[in-house]
């Protein structure tokens, strides 16, 4: 766990290794910085997505997320800093890199008065690497992919939210990818579809993409991530894989008891501070080397203390991406 | 991807309304002629009119006459000046970027698309005023303005030739829609500035105090395509015309080029 940026970003040694240290980063900003007036939206951004990762993008609404990644796909300019996809600088190699990058920037976006195949069609004509004979079967699996088959011929004006935001998924589909960057995919759809974004994402994953995703609500994507980075205000808070963020929670003893006064000094003796809880019952937090559970149920029982309820807590992730970001989801600025 | 980008514009409902449209006004003249049995009050009206009922072709040049001052110009401002804007408005812009269209490229193949559609429109009127002329008047040799006549394939080849001019006349102000349609995420705000210049154009064409400036409007050799029909066919004011809307094309093409390849594509 490293907070802030990781080791291998944070000096500026780090921008001139060897050919393999770089390869295995799909993502690499160091330094990002953009301005808009004096506000700093994405401030000294060092971003390291591994190759081969699921990267969970995280941060409340206004955090930045949108900024990096409109930067990341050289779209907007940095005020300062760089930017490395697949290993190649952008903006300068976009039209190299791009064609193996598939995307989804804030919200899908396409003609109102085209069908659903047609718009697919329309963007597969713009650039390289669309080949006219594949166009249709590559349609076909995209639409298909995304369970948009039965729409294909309805005009996208006609869609609901859900299902424009399928159709972006099956535009960054479209060509095989590389990497995958997908900005608040799940936005606008039901549970079910939610869930069939996460099972689509994991088998991206499995078919060796790089999947970088974007999103305000850590439940949604938690469990399909193998990395995670939390921005706020700009700045990233933290980043590393899952389990390093898992060791950075501090687990909670909870016990249920009318009897606080018997119970709070044979906690002290293991060391543990209580706290009495408002309905009854004491919590307790637990340190990196916590006495046995077991131990501590008996040594309470022995003492004469009646409990009701005894739990060890682990905060959920959800709860720790609170604690770094600050109180809710509102809006950060 | 400039045919893809043809078939894109010429296959929305909108593109084809307006052409649509710009082929009603001959159509229209020629069957109020018809019906009114002939273009009466002595000479006024635009010119060329009161040559249709005894020669049909000549419904091609009053289209051309009357669509030329603001209907093709709104046409043409409708094109350009959603070209870059309209794309931005609805998002597609950013998808269209990290596709990656290219820049330049993409640029490049907008503003060809508007060239095309700028000669067609003009061909549109010209070929519906032909359709509807042979079709209601007698079609014959054709007087020019000095006077004489010529042949009717002389005659049509003129017609080709004044149709292709005016559309190409149209690219002054088309280069200067798609400029400020480079600017803005607002496609109606686009048309509406073009439209804003065309007008500023022709006002500062009438103001005769100005008249040092106005062999540099782009709207004030737009009735020179008519030298076209005279028999021996003045070129100077028409070879003027052209030079000064291709300075217009490449003037503000650069600019829109300059200020594209270097916008945050924010919407």
């Amino acid at each position: 766990m490293t907070l802030a940026a990781p080791a291998d970003a944070s000096t500026s040694s780090a921008w001139a290794p060897g050919p393999v240290a770089r390869d295995a980063l799909a993502i690499r900003t160091g330094g990002l910085t953009k301005r808009f007036g004096d506000v700093a939206v994405v401030d000294d951004l060092d971003l390291a997505v591994p190759e081969g990762s699921v990267f969970g993008f995280l941060g409340p609404n206004g955090s930045g997320k949108t900024t990096t990644i409109r930067m990341l796909l050289g779209l907007i300019s940095a005020s300062a800093g760089r930017v490395e996809l697949l290993g190649r600088p952008v903006p300068d190699d976009v039209a190299s890199i791009l064609p193996s990058v598939g995307a989804l920037v804030e919200g899908p976006a396409f003609y109102p008065w085209l069908t659903g195949r047609q718009n697919l069609a329309r963007i597969d004509a713009a650039g390289p690497h669309g080949e006219r004979a594949t166009r249709r079967a590559r349609i076909d699996v995209a639409l298909e992919r995304v369970g948009l088959t039965a729409a294909a011929g309805k005009a996208f004006r006609a869609y609901s939210l859900g299902m424009k935001q399928r159709l972006g998924l099956a535009n960054a589909l479209l060509r095989p990818r590389r990497l995958l960057i997908l900005d608040e995919p799940t936005n606008g759809m039901d549970p079910q579809g939610t869930r069939e974004i996460r099972h689509l994402v994991r088998q991206l994953a499995g078919e060796g993409t790089t999947v970088f995703l974007s999103s305000h609500l850590l439940s949604e994507i938690d469990q399909v991530c193998t990395h995670v980075a939390v921005m706020n205000l700009g700045r990233l808070v933290m980043q590393g894989s899952l389990p390093e963020l898992r060791a950075t929670t501090v687990a909670r003893l909870r016990v249920d008891t009318p009897d606080d006064s018997l119970a709070g000094p044979v906690l002290a003796r293991f060391g543990l501070q209580a706290t009495p809880e408002a309905g009854g019952g004491l919590v307790a937090q637990l340190p990196a080397e916590p006495p046995a559970a077991e131990e501590l149920c008996r040594a309470l029982v022995d003492a004469g203390v009646r409990v009701r309820g005894f739990v060890v807590e682990r905060p959920s992730l959800e709860d720790t991406f609170v604690a770094l970001t600050g109180e809710g989801f509102d809006v950060a600025r | 991807m400039l045919l893809a980008e043809l078939a894109h514009l010429f296959r929305r409902r909108r593109t084809l309304a307006l052409l649509v449209a710009l082929a009603l006004v001959p159509i229209g003249i020629a069957v109020a002629l018809k019906v009114s049995g002939g273009p009466g009050g002595g000479g006024e009206g635009p010119t060329f009119l009161n040559q249709v009922t005894n020669n049909g072709v000549f419904a091609s040049l009053v289209g051309l006459t009357v669509t030329l001052p603001v209907f093709l110009p709104l046409a043409t401002a409708i094109v350009a000046g959603d070209a870059i804007a309209g794309e931005a408005g609805l998002g597609t812009l950013r998808y269209l970027m990290i596709r990656p269209a290219g820049r330049s490229r993409l640029l490049a193949v907008k503003a060809a698309t508007i060239v095309v559609f700028c000669v067609v429109a003009a061909l549109v009127v010209s070929v519906a005023g032909l359709a509807v002329g042979t079709a209601l008047f007698p079609v014959g040799r054709v007087t020019t303005l000095s006077g004489d006549t010529i042949a009717l394939g002389d005659g049509m080849v003129r017609i080709a030739a004044a149709s292709g001019v005016v559309g190409l006349s149209l690219l002054g102000l088309a280069a200067i829609g798609f400029f400020i349609s480079t600017f803005t995420d607002v496609a109606i705000g686009a048309m509406a500035g073009t439209l804003g210049v065309l007008v500023l154009s022709g006002v500062l064409d009438a103001v005769p105090q100005l008249s040092s400036i106005h062999p540099w409007l782009f709207t004030h050799g737009w009735l020179t395509f008519s030298d076209l029909l005279r028999t021996d066919v003045n070129w100077t004011g028409i070879e003027h015309n052209l030079a000064l809307q291709a300075g217009y094309v490449v003037v503000f093409g650069s600019a829109a080029w300059a200020r594209f390849t270097t916008r945050d594509v924010l919407a």
